[in-house]
């Protein structure tokens, strides 16, 4: 399978379903889950909003897919992120990859995770126990070619 | 001419609203919107002179020039994932 399928949802996540949509004739599959924390930088999290520019963040995943695919033998890339409100223990992303060999979904998986988190737009507020709440700073996103 | 601006996370904060439509000179760039909105003094002196922004959903840099309805997304650290 050569498909790919990138979405930003506000809909629950079926990590096992995303699994199953990749196929299994490649020889490897490989299911990455990200999952909302209850501690961040030493507080207490109660919950997480996500926020994302819809359009641009399902245009940025199939650019990161597409690398990833130019640099790793692979089958199918799948990567879902959910926005709004996540509680503990929800997953806020999936990524599934299948591959004839283990060493590129690996690979390919780790690429496009680390590289959503560096430059898709979307972001999270952390919801704290003790009742306030914080946009988190990540990554400064560069124009391509600008990397600082 | 038009400019559409885009606001997310923190900056949405700062905008008051997710959406502005801008009136800016024929030939103006990022740069110039990013001053025009920092004029408007308030909140809006908390928007960096500097941020990151995207045009028509392409990373951009400020110096890049803009034309009639384009959409210039304003796009704090981002914090997927």
């Amino acid at each position: 399978m050569t498909s790919s399928r990138c979405a930003v949802t506000a809909d629950p996540i079926d990590p096992c379903a995303l699994l199953a949509d990749a196929g299994g004739s490649d020889g490897a599959a490989l299911l990455f889950v990200g999952l909302v924390r209850n501690h961040n930088e030493g507080r207490e999290v109660g919950h997480l909003d996500y926020q994302a520019y819809p359009a641009m963040a399902e245009a940025t995943l199939r650019e990161i897919v597409e690398e990833a695919r130019g640099r790793w033998e692979v089958g199918s890339i799948s990567v879902v992120h959910r926005i709004g409100r996540l509680e503990i223990g929800e997953a806020s992303v999936a990524i599934a990859v299948t591959a004839p060999h283990r060493g590129d979904a690996y690979e390919a998986s780790r690429y496009v995770i680390e590289e959503l988190k560096r430059r898709v737009p979307i972001w999270k507020r952390e919801g704290y126990l003790e009742g306030d709440s914080e946009w988190l700073r990540g990554y400064t996103p560069h124009p391509a070619g600008e990397e600082a | 001419m038009q400019i559409k601006a885009l606001f997310f996370a923190s900056y949405r904060d700062i905008a008051g609203s997710d959406e502005l439509e801008v009136e800016l000179p024929v030939g103006a760039s990022v740069a110039d919107l990013v001053v025009s909105l920092r004029e408007r003094g308030g909140a809006w002196r908390s928007l960096p002179s500097d941020p990151a922004v995207a045009v028509n959903l392409t990373y951009s840099s400020l110096g890049t020039p803009l034309a009639e309805g384009d959409e210039v997304a304003f796009i704090p650290p981002v914090s997927g994932g």
